[in-house]
């Protein structure tokens, strides 16, 4: 009876644990297809339409006319876009070291349980995260108003003269850096205290006995030991401030005089703006393989260090 | 004791520190809320004011009785809630698929997940818009539900919590003759209903901050989302309507921020899982 149910391969042979196995792999298949499937329709097909588009001139509709690499040739030349990826790196600079320290430092202070209230400060640095940036640009548009803004208003009884938070090319770039602190700081944070939690108290203490100061341990204990976290915060920021896209629009539009336009908002006009539908791919690409190249030169550097 | 002093010096800075950055923290909402109950002449008005000096409520009543507040916020709810449902079903189970079984080509098509993940959405903008135009899709809820539906992150998290399930609750019901899927829906799920908390959230979260997908493909005002419309109050210089925006952007927030405050716990373990332990 036994050998009825066994079913007989195409090979002729009889194996019920290949079968099984057969059978359990059909099944998570069909458990794992639903992302392929997507992917396939919604990523591989549009990347590989983009790629062909980004040789052609193609507004959106009409016939698209195939340039070579006319449109690579043009990028070398759009001062705009050069302009949006240096705007990511100055971004970069400006907030994420800040960030990344404050996140750290709070995490830590936090971790220590030498602060009552804990609960009570992480919901509070937490919550921009939550809040949509059109919202949060827009909120903060109104306190960074030149004239009569509460900022400026607040620096006028200390005695300091109204800053154009807005309205200056490296202002508008600090107003950004501000903004993005502000939603970003309680997020890495949370990451930060989560990664403490996985490394042992008693090596900061440890080091504290020896007679290393807090802040000894601090640079010394602390944060090569989070190394891994700190890797991971750093290159989404990273990418994170090449990909800015609404905090851009709603607070300073990309000015002034392109100082804060993103590659994001570059492509965004080209494509939607302009309807250059194959420049905007050739532009998308470059960028691709520019992030792509400092992602590996950041995992390299942090290798190296080792 | 001089180490007593310094400790309570230690202890002001330390609280100092944490009381600023409160500050800069919860400002913004502060004078989100304070703009929304002013008057358009008292926005601006000289010194600023925390309490309005005339508050009003004309700011909330224009944006429900002109501008059509309701449907914005249902279509809102209806993209979220859709795709975080949706969302859930299948990372969930892929997630299974990927911590319960073994099968060929199982390790190159996890690294073909993974890999999506570095995929910027620079890249995919404008040919995702030609194929969403394509299929008809613009001007509807699908390109912003559809296409992250499976999405790989959420896989990713399913699968780590899925693995450390034991087998011998699944082991049991294949033998009581339970089918694959039965399996997955009455055992796994409601063991995972944990993680399904805290990635909904973050899916429904994702969801209603949205701004880049809705302005690239809806385009009719009877399909505006909340971030939409709270730009759309914006004009040029002079021209913003900023008491009825902060108002906007009030309602935006509240529906998160009282989720958040109940569900903070599962927020945060969602939001760690994939960066620390993966």
């Amino acid at each position: 009876m036994a050998q009825a149910h066994t079913p007989i391969l195409p090979d002729g042979t009889r194996s019920p644990s290949l079968w099984q196995h057969i059978k359990k792999a059909r099944w998570a298949y069909t458990f794992i297809s639903p992302f392929y499937i997507l992917f396939a329709i919604f990523g591989l097909y549009p990347m590989a339409l983009s790629l062909y588009l980004s040789f052609t001139r193609w507004k959106g509709v009409g016939p698209m006319e195939f340039s070579g690499a006319a449109n690579f040739a043009l990028i070398l030349k759009d001062k705009v876009f050069w302009q949006s990826m240096s705007n990511g790196v100055i971004l970069f600079f400006l907030y994420v070291p800040i960030m990344l320290f404050l996140a750290l430092a709070l995490a830590v202070i936090l971790n220590s349980g030498i602060v009552k209230g804990f609960r009570f400060f992480r919901t509070l640095i937490f919550l921009p995260f939550i809040t949509n940036m059109v919202a949060a640009g827009f909120a903060f548009r109104i306190l960074l108003e030149k004239q009569n803004g509460l900022l400026n208003v607040l620096l006028k009884y200390t005695g300091i003269s109204p800053i154009p938070w807005l309205e200056d090319v490296w202002w508008a770039r600090i107003s950004l850096s501000l903004l993005i602190i502000w939603a970003w700081l309680g997020y890495n944070m949370v990451l930060m205290l989560a990664g403490l939690q996985t490394i042992s108290r008693d090596l900061t203490e440890a080091a504290t006995i020896d007679g290393a100061s807090p802040i000894q341990a601090f640079f010394h204990v602390t944060v090569p030991l989070m190394r891994p976290v700190i890797l991971f915060c750093t290159i989404t920021s990273m990418i994170g401030s090449f990909g800015l896209f609404t905090e851009v629009s709603t607070l300073t539009r990309g000015g002034p005089a392109n100082a804060t336009i993103t590659p994001l908002i570059r492509i965004y006009g080209i494509a939607f703006g302009s309807y250059q539908f194959g420049y905007a791919s050739a532009v998308a690409y470059t960028f691709f393989a520019l992030i792509f190249i400092l992602t590996v030169i950041q995992f390299r550097l942090n290798r190296d260090q080792d | 004791m001089p180490n007593h002093r310094q400790k309570i010096l230690e202890q002001i800075m330390i609280y100092t520190v944490l009381i600023l950055i409160s500050i800069f923290m919860i400002l913004p909402f502060i004078w989100m809320l304070s703009t929304s109950f002013k008057l358009p002449e008292d926005i601006f008005g000289y010194p600023p004011k925390l309490i309005p000096q005339s508050p009003t409520f004309s700011n909330y009543l224009y944006i429900f009785q002109e501008k059509n507040t309701v449907r914005i916020l249902l279509n809102t709810i209806i993209i979220a809630l859709s795709t975080t449902l949706l969302s859930l079903f299948f990372t969930t189970l892929g997630g299974y698929g990927f911590a319960k079984f073994e099968f060929p080509a199982k390790k190159s098509l996890f690294a073909i997940l993974l890999a999506t993940m570095i995929i910027p959405a620079a890249v995919m903008m404008v040919p995702s818009f030609v194929i969403m135009r394509k299929l008809g899709w613009v001007d509807t809820f699908l390109p912003l539900i559809i296409p992250g539906a499976a999405n790989a992150f959420g896989i990713f998290f399913f699968r780590q919590y899925i693995s450390t399930i034991n087998d011998e609750l699944m082991d049991a019901a294949r033998i009581d003759g339970a089918s694959e899927f039965k399996i997955f829906w009455s055992i796994i799920l409601p063991i995972i209903a944990p993680g399904m908390t805290s990635m909904g959230l973050i899916f429904f979260m994702r969801s209603w901050n949205d701004y880049l997908g809705p302005l690239i493909y809806l385009k009719s005002p009877k399909n505006l989302t909340i971030t939409l419309a709270i730009n759309s109050l914006s004009g040029g210089a002079g021209l913003t309507a900023w008491g009825e925006q902060m108002a906007l952007s009030v309602i935006s927030l509240l529906p998160l921020l009282i989720i958040f405050l109940i569900f903070q716990r599962q927020f945060v373990e969602g939001i760690t899982a994939g960066a620390v332990k993966g």
